[in-house]
């Protein structure tokens, strides 16, 4: 093994022991980087989950066409002809007003008042799929102004809210997250900046008997790394903590949506690219620490 | 050829004290060298100029042909490397064992830890330190402490061994173990040049004495 490679692996090794050797004041450095990136990272989780609230495809814009109670027949094929060649339209599928009250009269706690009824007070209507949310306005008005038309409704009006609200928070994590960040490296800084001063000794004799800078500031590099490494660990296991707590209550909550997922766990990758982002912030932070106060040890 | 050379050196402290003023010598190599002079007649600033701990305002100082005073900061480890430098205060680190102190240049210049640990072990055999590896340096007598910096010094191989004051602080039985240690490196070519106020020391082991005096050399 080269000089250069074995004294990256003995600074790596010297990291490990110095936070060995202070089991305390590393523990509370950690959970400090640990709870930081937790917050984000909590977020994130919370949002893909939320994502999977929503039923697949109620994504896609879906327009009710209720028609006249009084519609024809014949009146159902005609509209049939000129929903299809509305612009923006996917598909159109009828639903008899017989169908529509039979799928009520499955409902729990409607069977009995569906079949009490004297007659089907229902209307016959077309469930139509829209190619894009930006169409869906306009197919909407369109089919409003059809004959025998009573009413055409946009469903997926709260998908949309829902969607842009997920948007909205995304963002938010974003911001947040950057802003923690510069708080973690703020943070690594700090305590490089605080070791210097307690090792200016060492790295005074270390100079005097040919040490690079290079080589004294690479144990404080990979201090910083490892440091942030280990608070990206931390925050990966409150995050599943978190998740096992409440996991069932966000199941329950996604039932009640007609989803099937409850809070999604953090995967290999996502914890393998935030022990990643630690150990880079955690390096960043060093390396800006002892760029700014190495020299000032002379 | 000269080990080390000073031609017309100058050396102002920033607050204007002039610590030399316009030396010229030349140490051959394998001499052993003494400084000699009062508090203050610039032998620390001399010894200094050699490792470039300190550069010099004025002139030119070669050390085995180098030209140290011009010398890149990047370059400066690598000229220590091939020093030895034992200074009064010790500079040796409390926390680490004597082992641990004496491998530090090794474990800097990038030496395998199986020849480092080897040659560590030879240098505490050489300055009678041997089978006290695990003992931190607080735990040693001011004598051993010097010569575990001794140790720290010639772990390297170095061709020149510079001293300041070894044994300003040191008894006079303590003195003479170290300068027999310094004569024992000189006696296999190693180049000693060591700065003292002792003159007795000196006259016993100097091949040679230069005297400062208000930082010139005054015989």
């Amino acid at each position: 093994m080269s000089g250069w490679l074995r004294h990256h692996a003995q600074s790596f090794a010297a990291a490990l022991a110095r936070i060995a050797g202070e089991p305390l004041g590393a523990a509370l450095n950690t959970l400090v980087i640990g709870v930081a990136l937790a917050l984000p990272l909590a977020a994130f989780t919370a949002l893909t989950s939320l994502g999977a609230l929503v039923p697949a495809g109620s994504a896609e814009p879906e327009m009710s066409v209720f028609l006249d109670l009084d519609a024809t027949r014949a009146d159902v094929e005609r509209l049939r002809a000129e929903l299809a060649g509305l612009p923006g339209i996917r598909n159109v599928r009828f639903v008899p007003k017989d169908e529509a009250l039979a799928e009520i009269a499955k409902t729990e706690g409607l069977g009995e008042v569906a079949t009490s009824l004297k007659r089907n007070p229902l209307p016959d209507a077309f469930v139509v799929r829209l190619a894009s949310p930006a169409a869906a306005e306009h197919a909407a008005e369109r089919a409003g102004r059809l004959q025998k038309v009573a009413r055409a409704q946009l469903d997926a009006a709260w998908v949309k809210r829902l969607q842009a609200l997920l948007a909205l928070a995304r963002a938010a994590i974003v911001v947040v997250g950057a802003l923690l960040a510069v708080g973690l490296v703020a943070a690594t800084f700090n305590t490089i900046r605080l070791q210097l001063a307690t090792r200016r000794e060492e790295i005074e004799v270390s100079r005097l008997v040919g040490a690079t800078e290079a080589w004294i500031r690479r144990r404080f590099l990979y201090f910083g790394a490892v440091q942030g490494a280990l608070g990206a660990v931390a925050a990966a296991a409150l995050d599943g903590a978190a998740g096992l707590f409440l996991g069932p209550l966000a199941a329950e909550l996604s039932g009640l949506y007609g989803g099937q997922g409850g809070l999604t766990g953090l995967d290999a990758p996502t914890v393998a690219g935030v022990v990643a982002l630690g150990a880079g912030l955690g390096w960043t932070g060093a390396f800006l620490s002892v760029s700014r106060h190495l020299h000032t040890l002379r | 050829m000269a080990a080390i050379s000073f031609s017309d050196v100058a050396k102002r402290y920033p607050g204007g004290h002039e610590a030399l003023v316009g030396v010229t010598l030349e140490i051959d190599a394998g001499e052993m060298a003494f400084l000699t002079g009062r508090s203050g007649a610039g032998k620390s600033t001399l010894l200094k100029l050699i490792p470039a701990i300190e550069r010099p305002t004025r002139g030119v100082v070669l050390v085995n042909g180098q030209n140290v005073g011009r010398m890149r900061a990047a370059a400066v480890p690598y000229l220590r490397r091939n020093l030895g430098l034992v200074f009064q205060d010790q500079k040796l680190l409390h926390d680490r064992t004597a082992f641990e102190n004496v491998m530090l240049p090794l474990a800097a210049a990038g030496v395998p830890p199986r020849e480092a640990a080897k040659r560590v072990r030879a240098a505490l055999d050489k300055v009678g330190l041997l089978g006290r590896e695990r003992t931190r340096p607080i735990a040693l007598s001011g004598g051993e402490q010097q010569r575990l910096c001794i140790a720290r010094a010639v772990v390297n191989r170095p061709a020149i061994l510079v001293a300041d004051e070894p044994t300003a602080s040191l008894d006079a039985a303590a003195a003479s173990e170290i300068m027999d240690i310094f004569r024992d490196f000189n006696r296999v070519g190693v180049t000693v040049v060591v700065a003292t106020h002792d003159l007795g020391l000196a006259a016993r082991y100097a091949s040679r004495t230069l005297r400062l005096e208000g930082g010139r050399i005054a015989g």
